[in-house]
This record gives C-alpha cells, sequence and structure tokens, in this order.
C-alpha cells in the first residue's frame, strides 16, 4: 500500500493554491512538498534532468526550514529559469537550535518548456507539518 | 474542516457591519458590503482573519474589510489596517505579497468603432510589445546599477529613459516614486528575480485590457480625466512587482520571525508577523518596500510604453495622444496623516480613496479627489471612482479593489475550459490573447463576485464614488 502513497494532493483555497505532500520520512515529504510547489509552475514530470543544483539552508524551526526551501525554487526560477524535475540526497539534520537541509536537484532551464501557471511566494497560512500512523503530512499554502 | 463558529455582526446601516470588540480584540472589525456580499464574505475565513488583525498592538480605529474582502493569508485581501508611527508596527504580509500589485489606466482619442475592427492585430502588438505568462523576460536588460535607479527613483527613471512623459508621473499615486525607498535593503535573491522583469505582466490575475467607456455617471470628473464620451477606447494595466516585490515580502516576514521569535509565538498567524515601528528592522523593511513599489510603478510605466507603441503601430497615432488617467497600488503601506499622527497605513488589496482638497493628490483631480480604479474580472465591466470628503473619516480613505474571488483557481480550473470560456467571451465580442489556456479558466468571470456589487456598496457607503464603467473589447492574459 504505502509503496502506491500518493506524492501530493491539491486542496481548496478561494484564492491561494493549497497542497498536502505526503512521505514515509520528513525528507520524503519534504521533496514531494517541492514537487507540488513547482507542478504549479511547470509539469515536473517533463523537465530533463540536465541541470544539477546542490543547496543547502538553515532555519532556526521546522516551517522555517519548509519555507525557506520552497521559497529557494521559486527564486531558482525567476533568476535562472531553472526548472524542477526530481530531488535526491535530501538531508535534515537539528543540530543546537538549528535545522539544516542539503539536497541536489535536476532540472532544466525552462524556456524550453511550456509553463502552466505563476507561483508569487510561500506562506506560512495554515502550514503543516505532521506525523500521522507512520505518515508525515505537509500541508502549504501557496500565493499565487 | 474543522467546525466554524458563527461570526455575529451587527449592522450599522444597509452596507457596513460591525465584529465587537471580544477576546483579544483591541478594535472592532468594520466591514463594508451588503447582504449579498456579506454572505460571500462569510463563506471563507475573512472574517476571522479581520479580527486577528484587530488584535494587533496599537491598531487604530478598526480593522477595516473592504467590499471585496476574501480570504487572504494572515490579513484577509481587501484589508486595511493602520498603525501609528510612534509606538505602532509595521507588517509586511499586511502590504501583500505583491507589493504594489496596482492599476494603470490610459485614454485614447479612438473610439469603438475604429478599433473593433482591428482588435486581433491589436492583441496580438499587444502581445508582442509587452511581455506576458510565467518566465517570460522582458524586452529590457538592466544593469545591477540601473536596477538600483529604478529602486531608488521610481517612474523618473522611465521619464529619463524614454519610457514615459512628465505628465505620466503627476497622474501617478506618489508621483510614481515614494522617496523613503532604500534599495540597499533588498536581497540580491529579489535583485535577480527581478532583474529581467521590468515591463512584464507576469501571470495569474494580472492582464492588459483594451476597454470602452460603457457609461458616464459624473461628466464633470471624468472629463477632467479625458474621458469625454461612451465608446471612447481606453487601456487598463494590472501588474505590481513581479518577483522582486514577493521576495522582498518574504524575505521580511522570516527576517522579522528570527529578529522577533516572542512575537511570532504569541500571534494567532505567523503570516502577521510585524517589527515595533520604531526598530531599525521596521525602518530597513519599510525602505525595501518603498523601492519594490517603485519597480512596480516603473513597470507599468514601461507596459504602458509597450501599449502607446502597439497603438503606433495599428492605428498610426503619435504615443502623446494616449493620456495616461491615473495610476493606483492596491497593495502597499503608506504614511499618512490621521487624527492628529503620522500612520503607517496598511492597503492590502484596497485603493487609496483620499477625498477632494487633499494635498498630496495632483493639481489636476485636486478638487474632485483621488481616482480610483477597480478592475473587474474578465469579460466583466471595470470602474472609475473618485476619492470622498468621508473617506477619511470612514476608512482611512480606503475603497475596494476588485471583484474579489469566490471560487479557487483549481476548482476553476475542474469546472470551467480555457477553450469554451474564450467561446464565450468570444460570443459576447470579447477578444482574449492569452498565454496559456490554464490562464484563461483560472480567471474566467464566473469565479468572482459581482463587481457591480462592491463598487455600488463603495459608493453607497461614501467611501469611493462612481465616475466612469468601462467595458472589455479584448484581453491580453499571462
Amino acid at each position: 500500500m504505502i509503496s502506491k502513497m500518493k506524492k501530493y494532493q491539491y486542496e481548496e483555497h478561494t484564492a491561494e493554491a493549497k497542497f498536502t505532500a505526503f512521505g514515509k520520512t520528513l525528507e520524503e515529504a519534504f521533496i514531494n512538498s517541492a514537487l507540488a510547489t513547482e507542478n504549479i509552475i511547470i509539469k515536473t514530470d517533463s523537465i530533463k534532468p540536465k541541470i544539477k543544483k546542490q543547496i543547502s539552508i538553515e532555519a532556526k524551526h521546522l516551517k522555517g526550514l519548509l519555507y525557506d526551501f520552497l521559497q529557494e525554487l521559486l527564486v531558482l526560477f525567476d533568476s535562472e529559469l531553472f526548472a524542477l524535475n526530481k530531488i535526491d540526497n535530501l538531508h535534515i539534520q537539528q543540530k543546537d537550535n538549528e535545522y539544516h537541509l542539503k539536497c541536489v536537484l535536476y532540472g532544466d532551464n525552462a524556456s524550453s518548456y511550456e509553463t502552466v501557471s505563476g507561483v508569487k511566494a510561500v506562506t506560512y497560512n495554515e502550514m503543516d507539518i505532521k506525523e500521522v500512523d507512520s505518515v508525515w503530512n505537509i500541508t502549504v499554502v501557496l500565493d499565487v | 474542516m474543522e467546525e466554524k463558529q458563527e461570526i455575529q455582526l451587527k449592522k450599522i446601516s444597509d452596507v457596513e457591519w460591525e465584529i465587537p470588540k471580544q477576546g483579544k480584540m483591541n478594535v472592532p472589525v468594520r466591514v463594508f458590503a451588503s447582504e449579498k456580499l456579506l454572505k460571500l464574505i462569510k463563506k471563507d475565513r475573512s472574517l476571522e482573519q479581520g479580527m486577528n488583525v484587530a488584535s494587533l498592538p496599537n491598531i487604530q480605529r478598526f480593522s477595516y474589510m473592504m467590499p471585496d474582502a476574501h480570504q487572504g493569508y494572515g490579513m484577509s485581501v481587501g484589508g486595511v489596517a493602520a498603525f501609528p508611527v510612534d509606538n505602532g508596527i509595521i507588517s509586511p504580509g499586511m502590504c501583500g505579497f505583491d507589493v504594489n500589485c496596482g492599476v494603470r489606466l490610459l485614454a485614447t482619442q479612438l473610439n469603438k468603432e475604429i478599433v473593433e475592427p482591428k482588435i486581433e492585430q491589436l492583441l496580438e502588438e499587444l502581445y508582442n510589445n509587452v511581455p506576458s505568462g510565467v518566465g517570460k523576460k522582458g524586452h529590457i536588460k538592466l544593469s545591477k546599477e540601473e536596477l538600483n535607479k529604478i529602486l531608488k527613483n521610481g517612474a523618473n527613471w522611465a521619464v529619463k529613459n524614454n519610457y514615459a512623459f512628465e505628465e505620466d508621473l503627476e497622474t501617478t499615486e506618489s508621483n510614481g516614486c515614494l522617496e523613503q525607498a532604500d534599495p540597499n535593503m533588498i536581497s540580491s535573491k529579489a535583485k535577480d528575480r527581478g532583474k529581467n522583469q521590468i515591463g512584464t505582466l507576469g501571470a495569474g490575475n494580472h492582464f492588459l485590457e483594451v476597454q470602452y467607456v460603457d457609461e458616464i455617471y459624473n461628466p464633470e470628473t471624468a472629463e477632467a480625466m479625458g474621458i469625454k464620451n461612451k465608446g471612447q477606447i481606453c487601456v487598463m494595466i494590472h501588474c505590481g512587482s513581479r518577483g522582486l516585490g514577493h521576495q522582498v515580502c518574504s524575505d521580511y516576514l522570516r527576517k522579522f520571525e528570527d529578529a522577533f521569535p516572542e512575537i511570532a509565538k504569541a500571534l494567532p498567524d505567523r503570516d502577521l508577523i510585524y517589527a515595533p515601528a520604531d526598530t531599525n528592522m521596521a525602518k530597513e523593511y519599510f525602505g525595501a518596500m518603498c523601492a519594490s513599489a517603485n519597480f512596480a510603478w516603473t513597470n507599468r510605466q514601461v507596459i504602458a510604453h509597450g501599449v502607446r507603441k502597439a497603438f503606433k503601430t495599428v492605428f498610426n497615432i503619435r504615443p502623446k495622444e494616449i493620456t495616461q488617467v491615473y495610476d493606483v497600488a492596491h497593495n502597499i503601506i503608506k504614511l499618512e496623516e490621521y487624527d492628529g499622527k503620522k500612520m503607517y497605513i496598511h492597503r492590502k488589496g484596497a485603493t487609496r480613496a483620499f477625498g477632494p482638497n487633499n494635498p498630496e493628490i495632483t493639481e489636476k483631480y485636486r478638487k474632485f479627489g483621488q481616482p480610483i480604479l477597480i478592475p473587474g474580472s474578465m469579460g466583466t465591466a471595470s470602474f472609475v471612482l473618485i476619492g470622498t470628503k468621508t473617506s477619511a473619516e470612514k476608512s482611512f480613505a480606503s475603497t475596494a479593489h476588485g471583484a474579489g474571488r469566490v471560487m479557487s483557481r483549481h476548482a476553476a480550473n475542474q469546472q470551467f475550459r480555457g477553450e469554451q470560456v474564450k467561446q464565450d467571451l468570444e460570443k459576447n465580442h470579447i477578444h482574449i490573447k492569452a498565454a496559456s489556456w490554464k490562464g484563461i479558466s483560472e480567471e474566467a468571470p464566473g469565479v468572482y463576485k459581482d463587481i457591480d456589487e462592491v463598487v455600488k456598496v463603495s459608493h453607497d457607503a461614501g467611501i469611493g464614488n462612481l465616475v466612469v464603467r468601462l467595458r472589455p473589447l479584448g484581453v491580453v492574459k499571462g
């Protein structure tokens, strides 16, 4: 059953875009959150993994880490037209009072693909990160 | 979905409602709405968000909600809140992520009979001159230095670089430049996001619309605006500060949260994070917000230049023959004075509505009041209103900014097909040129509140009076 687990689903929100992403681990749920975000901008499945990027993010709490992680995708899209296909080797570590995230992004220049719609920003509105019956659930509302 | 507790409202008049002070609220919530609009406002969490804003420290008078209010993040869209510079606060989330998202209206001397037969060609030309859609670069390549000049000098940059006439600045809110702007307070990430986007429309609800004058309610005021007869062609531009402004809001939201953890912890909603107005952090954010607003005004100015070029190509008219009615901000924090105090007026999805004789209004309009531009949804009417004598007292001189969504984009995509929406619009003689089908279905007319009802409430409540109604002939969408 778990192997067939949905990566994410979009939910109702009057003005903005909302999703819940799932994962057997917190890391997997973070990856699926990134895909759910990027997929609003461009169909992630269609992107070729031509460009590789390493990113690392630090934050004082987990929600802040998620916020900055997803926001980084928006920055990469607008500033470099980097479109995401997949994420490997995502690690989250908690040290002292800091959270650290490291991962490798694979994607391509968006100009050779059709875009879908824009995402302006990540918000904290209704943001939720929780483990339910051994499945991590991440809910995020994006300003679109 | 958790059970929502019914929020009780007290009726003040047919178009004003109040949620009395309760719980942690420091002031009541004041809602401008008809019974019909109130029913829609009650459907989502906007009233609860209005109450959350009312609980913020030193909020003045009321937490206001405009007739087009709908659920946002932190503060509802269509929210207005004022905090004194002394002992007050400033909040990026209550400005909105798209800093100075706003509207510009241009008036041509052409009429509908001349433009309608060539509308397809005109839309094509507008589409070529004004890049729209996700990830589309602008025609201007900016160096770091040039970008900083835009951030500092706003639309003045456009005059220097031949994208604007001096007269355009006179008819732009704050003359297209907030002097407190500090480009150094904007992160390199934000600058990277915005550097290729000057002169671009973006996506979502942003648009460029060719409209005709359909009704003139107040001929004297309309004439001062250059709007003389029914059928006259106007062009409306709706967009903001693009990725740059969005990033500035996000950057400071996170900075404030880290700098003031005890404030963050006590908030009902983290998107309401604020800084005490007397801190350096508050001043840094205000400098960055003003610079983002300057970017947005320059953006709309460069787009206006593209519009003038398109009309020149299709109709062979000189750029100067297209005059600017006005340009207003819908998402902004302004330093204004009320009740003898300097205040940070947060308007998120709301339009400033200064009444007659306000010294901040350009001379041309001073005796009438500040023009207010309220776009409808795709295919419906848009309106020009004028600020009123009573608006300062009633709503910190603020009114509605648009129709306000009633349906999510996701639900809209399920319910409407872009091709069908396009066909339906064409049956009503409205042509559309869009970067994607999804852009059309998400913004289908059915996903918005009734704009006619929104402006009627503004008029009846005395916070913005009707001047002109415009109807679309053609739309360019991202």
